[in-house]
């Protein structure tokens, strides 16, 4: 621990060949005060990692603890955890990933004396959803409908085996980051593939909340803690301000929705999800059910981290960078609205005695 | 038919004031420079053109609670006007115990089987109240379980009755309506009419006291009328997951015929509002105090409903 000099981090980020860990290696990399960046991945990573290392090694067995030991990392970043079974091949693997691997990882951050700080990335998922949620969960909201499959249970899990990790050394600074929905232009995950549907299934009867991170704001609420002077311990909720509902996102994007029975839903998505068009898991389709918002105002309060891009700003630079195409553009909406009441107005007498009418009913 | 969905959407023009004459003098005040009628209806159309244009592409805003202003003032409360005025015929009382800002809880009386009650007191505040407020309210879970349901609430800019939200609210400022009675309160039998039922734990005494919101115990008069509930299909209730099957003497007998209420005529009286700004920190937590407090607006609804009833001269005049 001695060794460290302020000018001398060396940071580990795992996760590091999908698209947001690499983002970071990069982010990370051109630091003045990060000396050393070490991208580790179980495949080689698909962009550019800057100034970082990257090394082929599969967290789920111990060779991890070499790799810390032999860099004297002290910073971990943890973005390992997998999202949907087709990143892995599987749910089984996916499983084994985010659950064994975060184990071999705190297993070796444990063993580690050079290790000060760990990230790790989380989802707001983990309060579960449903009809009696509180409209917005705070960091310390009990969850009423705690998930119980898929990636909300496995991060549920690795929540849980961090928060041992801090109990067992609690000279370390351990952050925990419940990030909302990350979007944006180039990021792509079951919300993305979701929304770039033609036709876009949603649940018959209700409208949920939703809620968007910016991958830029993820990245930099990662950054801020990673990097902050002094360490930052707890766990925090990271979102863009406002809600935007499931309908209305919708209708941003000019597709048309298909309203399906609840039931029917997870049905006909898992078949769907079979082609690896969408994920339709059971926790996505309660989440379009009943839809879910968090409370950022620790990270504000706190940090001071406001995220740049709000929830609809971030969805509209998703629909920027995806371009997604509505079917009816808007430009076109307002030159009919136009042409309609210059007809109107042209015809004349129709207007007037049409709309005085209704002023005197 | 069209007619109707054209004047819906001008609706602030609509709560202004209820002759046409009145209407258009006062849109002729709001412009600047005073247009020939003509012109003002096509700005009407035009506006009504954007708002559907609008709709479409999603361009407009919603709070965290998913209330959206904009579809409840000119669609789901423009629907439900002319049952409050012509068929209800609802009088309002006591309107300036309601404030024209800052947070307040309005706590009611429930009864009619359906929360008709809840959605004529929200258009009270929003017609008649001088600030058109927009009234909040905290429901049970199985209003946001429900399909339809539960999005149309969303919309209309209520949420689950739990303590985080009421506070949420309440410290946000905004008129907050409970009907603390529920279930026992909307499904009891006809009999028992303008009976008030148990108050729960005083769950919203407690938030009102944490925010410091006035209390404004209020009493709804007609509502009891509209449904007489006179039994209840437990079995088919339990079947479609419901606290109650209600049977009147039109439901389900006459099938949809069986779903339009009795014309009764309604009295909602805003009383005087209990403040709660007085009591030291922590009264939140005193369980005495609380369910004293709980007891005495309790009271105070029951005695207003006594006094209004007898205001009324008859159920249906």
């Amino acid at each position: 621990m001695g060794t460290l000099t302020p000018m001398g981090r060396t940071i580990l980020v795992t996760g590091a060949a999908r698209h947001l860990g690499a983002r970071m290696c990069r982010v990370l990399s051109h630091e003045m005060s990060v000396d050393r960046v070490i991208g580790v991945d179980v495949v080689p990573p698909r962009s550019d990692l800057g100034r970082a290392e990257f090394i082929r090694a599969d967290i789920r067995n111990p060779v991890i603890g070499k790799i810390i030991g032999a860099a004297a990392v002290d910073t971990v970043v943890h973005m390992g955890v997998i999202a949907t079974p087709l990143q892995a091949g599987g749910r089984a693997t996916m499983k084994d990933i985010n659950v064994i691997g975060t184990m071999q990882l705190l297993a070796a951050c444990q063993k580690s004396d050079s290790v000060q700080r760990l990230i790790v990335k989380s989802t707001a998922s983990v309060y579960g959803c449903g009809p009696r949620d509180p409209v917005m969960f705070t960091e310390e909201t009990a969850p009423q409908h705690p998930p119980t499959s898929g990636w909300a249970k496995d991060s549920v899990e690795v929540e849980g085996y961090v928060r041992g990790f801090a109990r067992r050394r609690s000279d370390v600074a351990v952050t925990i980051l419940r990030f909302a929905n990350i979007i944006g232009p180039d990021v792509d995950t079951a919300m993305t593939s979701y929304f770039s549907l033609p036709v876009i299934p949603t649940v018959f009867g209700h409208d949920a909340r939703l809620q968007f991170v910016h991958e830029d704001d993820h990245l930099e609420a990662t950054r801020l803690v990673s990097l902050s002077e002094e360490p930052v311990s707890g766990v925090f909720n990271v979102s863009g301000a406002g809600v935007i509902m499931l309908s209305q996102a919708v209708r941003r994007i000019g597709r048309p929705a298909l309203p399906v029975i609840g039931g029917l839903l997870g049905t006909a998505g898992r078949s769907m999800g079979s082609t690896g068009l969408a994920d339709f898991s059971a926790e996505q389709v309660r989440y379009l059910t009943f839809g879910r918002a968090i409370d950022t105002s620790r990270i504000e309060d706190e940090l001071g981290f406001w995220p740049r891009w709000t929830t609809a700003e971030a969805f509209a630079d998703f629909i920027r960078g995806h371009h997604v195409q509505p079917l009816v553009p808007t430009a076109s909406l307002l030159s009919a609205q136009q042409r309609i009441l210059s007809v109107l107005t042209t015809v004349g007498g129709l207007v007037p005695t049409r709309a005085g009418g209704s002023h005197g009913g | 038919m069209g007619d109707a969905q054209v004047f819906a959407f001008d609706a602030d023009a609509r709560r202004r004031g209820e002759e046409p004459g009145g209407v258009q003098s006062v849109s002729g005040v709001d412009a600047a420079t005073p247009e020939p009628d003509a012109g003002d209806e096509v700005g009407a159309l035009d506006r009504a053109a954007d708002f559907i244009r609008r709709r479409l592409t999603g361009e407009y805003e919603v709070d965290e609670f998913g209330f959206d202003p904009q579809l409840l003032d000119t669609v789901l409360m423009a629907a439900m006007r002319p049952l409050y005025r012509s068929w209800f015929r609802v009088q309002v009382q006591g309107l300036d115990n309601v404030p024209d800002e800052g947070g307040a809880l309005v706590v009611a009386n429930h009864s009619g089987t359906i929360p008709v009650d809840a959605v004529m007191t929200q258009l009270a505040l929003l017609d008649d109240h001088p600030a058109q407020r927009h009234l909040r309210m905290l429901g049970a879970d199985l209003v946001f379980r429900l399909p339809v349901v539960s999005e149309i609430a969303r919309k209309a800019g209520h949420t689950l009755a739990c303590m985080p939200d009421a506070e949420r609210l309440l410290s946000a400022g905004e008129v907050v309506g409970v009907w603390p009675e529920g279930f026992k309160g909307i499904g009891k039998p006809f009999t028992e009419r303008y009976k008030l039922q148990r108050f729960g734990r005083g769950g919203f005494v407690a938030a009102a006291v944490r925010t410091g919101a006035p209390i404004i115990p209020t009493a709804i008069v007609g509502a009891e009328e509209i449904y007489p509930k006179i039994g209840n299909a437990n079995a088919l209730a339990r079947l479609l997951g419901i606290p109650y099957f209600p049977l009147t003497p039109t439901f389900p007998w006459l099938g949809p015929l069986g779903l339009v209420p009795l014309p009764s005529r309604w009295i909602i009286s805003f009383g005087e509002p209990i403040p709660t700004d007085h009591l030291p920190a922590g009264a939140a937590d005193d369980p005495m105090l609380i369910l004293e407090m709980t007891d005495r607006v309790r009271e105070t609804i029951q005695q207003s409903l006594y006094r209004v009833l007898v205001q009324r001269p008859s159920v249906f005049r």
